[in-house]
C-alpha cells in the first residue's frame, strides 16, 4: 500500500505540493489527472525518489510504502527504486541491443546467470506484449523500434526487475492510437500482479484503465474517488469543469 | 529598396562561396605539394647530384647501395668481399685528396690535366673508390667504371634505421626510428593522459559539487590555451631534471619526458570534451538507469560512458592528434637522437621535431629537403588514420544509428 500523508513539495522556493495525503490500495491503477504543471509528476516521482536528484528541493510530510516511510534515512535507494519502476513520458530505451535493455536491471543486480537472464528477458517481454514482434532481433539496437515499441520495451524493462509498484507518468501520450490502446490493454493485464499509478492528460485513458482517480489543481489534491464516481458524478465544481473540458 | 536590399544578399552569398572554394581550393593545393615534394624523393639518386662513385674496372661490383656506400667512407667497411666483390683492401679517394697529391703546375693552369689525373689514379689502384664531380670524370673512360646511379628506394626509406640526412657521399634517409620515436611518445603520452583525462572528465561531470565544477572547469580550459613553448620549457626545467634523478639516468631527455609533457598537454582536450560528451547525455537516460535501480557509479559507468562513447572519442582523437603533431615542447625535451629507442628512458626524435629542426638547413629541392615532405606526409596519413579508426569505432555503436 502507498500512501502519502500530508506532503508538501518545494523548488527552491516555489512551493510545487501543498498538503496531499492520499492512500492507494495494492493491485489497482490508480489515475492521475489534472491541468498542466499541477504537479502531477512531481507527486508520482516522490515514490520513487526521483526528485532526489534535483537540486535544491524539500520534502515535508511522509511518503509510506507498505507501512515503511521512504524518506528514512535507513532505506537503501537502489533498494527501493528496485521495488518501484517507472515508466517515463518519452521512450527512453538505453543506446543498447533490445536483449541489453531488458537485461539491464538484472545484471545491475549482480546478476549473471545467462539461462536466468535469457528466460527473465523472455518473461518480460511476454509480459509487455512485445515478444512477438522482437523475439527474432533481440541483438538488434533498441532505436530500431518504433516510439510504440519501445515504450513497451521499456515497460517491459520496468517488469524484468520485479518490482511491486509501477509509476508511469504519460505513457501514451507521444504514441499513435493503435500503440496507446496495445499500452491500455498491457496496463488492464498488469493489474493481477502490481500496484500501478499511471498520470495522464486522456481523460478517456483515465476512465478506461483506472479504478481511482486523483485530480491536481495547483499542487493541490482537490478530488480523490472511484473512476467511476469521478466521472459520472464528481463532488467538486473544479473536477466536473475540468472533466467537461469547461477548464483546460 | 528591395532591389538593394537583394543585391546585397546575393553580394555577400557569392564572396562566402566564394571564400570557402578558395579555401578548399588551398587546403588542397597545399597536400598535393607536400605529397609531390615528399614523392620527389624518391626520384632523386642516393648520392649527391653532380658527383660519381667509380671504381677501378677490374673490380666486379656492379653497385653499390646507400647504406653500403656510408659503410666503406665510414670506414666500417673495408674490403671488397664484405660487398660481394673480391677479397681486396677498399681504398677510398675523396676528390679534394687530389690536391693534396698533386701540385698546381701539375693539375694545370686551368684545371686540363685534373680529370686525366683522375683517370692514372683510379686505373692504378684496383682497390680504389672514388668520390668525383661528375664534370671531372675524362672522356678517357678506360679502366675506370663509373658505379650505376641508384636512386633512393622506397624500400631504404622505411626499412632503414639511419637517419643521417647529412652524410656524404650518400646521405640516409632510414625513417623508421622517426616513426618509432613518434609513436613510442605518443603512445605512451595517451597511455597516461587517456585514463587520467577521462578520470578527470567523469569526476567533473559527475562526482564533483556544482562549486568545485565553477571553478576546475575554466581553469583546464585555461590551461589548453598555454602556448607549447612554455610547456616545453617547464619540461626541460623541472621534468627532465626530475626524471633524470628519480630513475637515475645519464640523461633526463628521454622519451618519457616526452611522453609525460605532451599526456599534460593533451589532458586539458580530453578533460574538456569528454566531460561536454557527458554533460550532454539526457537526463532521461541518466534517470531510466536510476529508475532500474542502478546506483550511482552503475548509472555512470553503464549508461552515462556508453552514451556519450561518441564524444570521448573525438576527445580522444584530439588528443591523439595533439600528442603526435606536437613539435616544440617534445624538441624541446626528448633529446633528439635519431635511434630506434629500446626503452622509454632513451632519447627518441620524432617526425615533427625532425622537420622543424632540419628544415632549416635543408637546401631547397635537394633530398633531405624532399625526405622532410615525405617525413610531413607520413605524419598526415597517421593523423587521418587515426580520425578514420576514431569515425568507425564510434559509428558502430547503437547510439549512432538510430534517433
Ligand atoms: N526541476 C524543477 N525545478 C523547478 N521547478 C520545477 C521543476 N520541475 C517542475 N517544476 C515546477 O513544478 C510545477 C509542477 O511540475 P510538474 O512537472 O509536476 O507538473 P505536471 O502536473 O506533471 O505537468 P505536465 O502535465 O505538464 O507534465 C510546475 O509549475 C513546474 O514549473
Ligand atoms: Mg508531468
Amino acid at each position: 500500500m502507498i500512501e502519502a500523508k500530508n506532503v508538501d513539495f518545494y523548488y527552491g522556493d516555489f512551493h510545487a505540493l501543498k498538503g496531499i495525503s492520499m492512500k492507494i490500495e495494492n493491485n489497482t491503477v490508480t489515475a492521475f489527472i489534472g491541468p498542466s504543471g499541477c504537479g502531477k509528476s512531481t507527486f508520482l516521482r516522490l515514490f520513487n525518489r526521483m526528485n532526489d536528484l534535483i537540486p535544491d528541493t524539500r520534502l515535508t510530510g511522509e511518503c509510506l510504502i507498505n507501512g515503511q516511510n521512504i524518506y528514512d534515512k535507513a532505506v537503501d535507494v537502489t533498494e527501493l527504486r528496485k521495488n518501484v519502476g517507472m515508466v517515463f513520458q518519452k521512450p527512453n530505451p538505453f543506446p543498447k541491443t533490445i536483449f541489453e535493455n531488458i537485461a539491464f536491471g538484472l545484471r545491475v543486480e549482480g546478476i549473471n546467470d545467462k539461462n536466468f537472464i535469457q528466460q527473465q528477458v523472455e518473461e518480460s517481454l511476454k509480459s509487455a506484449a512485445l515478444w512477438e514482434e522482437v523475439k527474432d532481433k533481440l541483438k538488434k539496437s533498441a532505436f530500431e523500434l518504433s516510439g510504440g515499441q519501445q515504450q513497451r520495451l521499456c515497460i517491459a524493462r520496468a517488469l524484468a526487475i520485479k518490482p511491486d509498484i509501477i509509476l508511469m507518468d504519460e505513457p501514451a501520450s507521444a504514441l499513435d492510437p493503435i500503440s496507446t490502446s496495445k499500452i491500455e490493454d498491457l496496463i488492464h493485464g498488469l493489474k493481477e500482479n502490481y500496484t500501478i499509478v499511471i498520470v495522464t492528460h486522456n481523460m478517456q485513458q483515465a476512465a478506461r484503465v483506472s479504478d481511482k482517480t486523483g485530480f491536481f489543481m495547483l499542487g493541490k489534491l482537490v478530488e480523490y474517488n472511484d473512476t467511476k464516481k469521478m466521472f459520472l458524478s464528481p463532488e467538486k465544481e473544479e473536477t466536473q469543469n475540468y472533466i467537461t473540458g469547461r477548464f483546460g | 529598396m528591395k532591389l538593394i536590399k537583394r543585391c546585397i544578399e546575393r553580394i555577400v552569398e557569392t564572396i562566402l562561396t566564394a571564400g570557402g572554394m578558395i579555401t578548399s581550393v588551398i587546403i588542397l593545393l597545399i597536400v598535393i605539394f607536400l605529397f609531390k615534394e615528399g614523392f620527389g624523393l624518391f626520384n632523386s639518386p642516393s648520392v649527391e647530384k653532380g658527383y660519381s662513385l667509380c671504381v677501378n674496372t677490374e673490380n666486379p661490383i656492379e653497385k653499390l647501395n646507400p647504406f653500403q656506400i656510408k659503410e666503406i667512407f665510414d670506414y666500417e667497411i673495408d674490403n671488397w668481399k664484405n660487398v660481394g666483390g673480391n677479397d681486396e683492401e677498399i681504398i677510398l679517394f675523396r676528390f679534394e685528396e687530389l690536391f693534396y697529391r698533386y701540385s698546381d703546375e701539375e693539375l694545370g693552369e686551368n684545371d686540363e690535366f685534373l680529370s686525366q689525373k683522375l683517370g692514372e689514379i683510379i686505373r692504378a689502384t684496383p682497390g680504389i673508390i672514388a668520390y668525383l664531380p661528375t664534370e671531372y670524370l675524362s672522356s678517357d673512360c678506360s679502366g675506370i667504371k663509373v658505379l650505376p646511379e641508384a636512386k633512393i628506394s622506397v624500400g631504404d626509406f622505411f626499412g632503414r634505421k639511419e637517419w643521417i640526412p647529412t652524410a656524404i657521399p650518400a646521405p640516409q634517409f632510414g625513417v623508421l626510428p622517426l616513426i618509432l620515436g613518434t609513436l613510442w611518445v605518443s603512445i605512451f603520452a595517451i597511455a597516461i593522459a587517456l585514463p587520467l583525462g577521462l578520470g578527470v572528465a567523469i569526476y567533473l561531470s559527475e562526482l564533483a559539487g556544482e562549486k568545485m565544477r565553477k571553478i576546475l572547469k575554466p581553469t583546464i580550459e585555461l590551461l589548453a590555451g598555454i602556448p607549447s613553448v612554455v610547456y616545453g620549457f617547464f619540461g626541460l626545467v623541472v621534468l627532465v631534471p626530475l626524471i633524470q634523478k628519480l630513475f637515475h639516468l645519464p640523461v633526463g631527455e628521454t622519451a618519457f619526458a616526452g611522453s609525460l609533457i605532451l599526456a599534460i598537454m593533451a589532458l586539458p582536450t580530453i578533460i574538456t570534451v569528454a566531460e561536454d560528451a557527458m554533460q550532454n547525455t539526457p537526463r532521461a537516460m541518466r534517470e531510466a538507469g536510476l529508475a532500474l535501480g542502478a546506483n550511482h557509479w552503475q548509472t555512470i559507468y553503464k549508461v552515462i560512458i556508453p552514451y556519450s562513447v561518441s564524444g570521448i572519442s573525438a576527445a580522444v582523437v584530439l588528443g591523439i592528434g595533439r600528442a603526435i603533431g606536437e613539435t616544440m615542447a617534445v624538441l624541446m625535451v626528448t633529446g633528439n637522437a635519431a635511434v630506434i629507442p629500446h626503452t622509454i628512458f632513451e632519447p627518441v626524435r620524432t617526425i615533427p621535431a625532425t622537420i622543424a629542426a632540419e628544415l632549416g638547413e635543408a637546401p631547397s629541392g635537394g633530398a633531405h629537403y624532399q625526405a622532410l615532405f615525405m617525413l610531413g606526409c607520413i605524419l598526415f596519413l597517421m593523423t587521418i588514420l587515426i580520425s578514420i579508426a576514431a569515425e568507425v569505432i564510434s559509428k558502430n555503436h547503437p547510439q549512432r544509428k538510430g534517433i
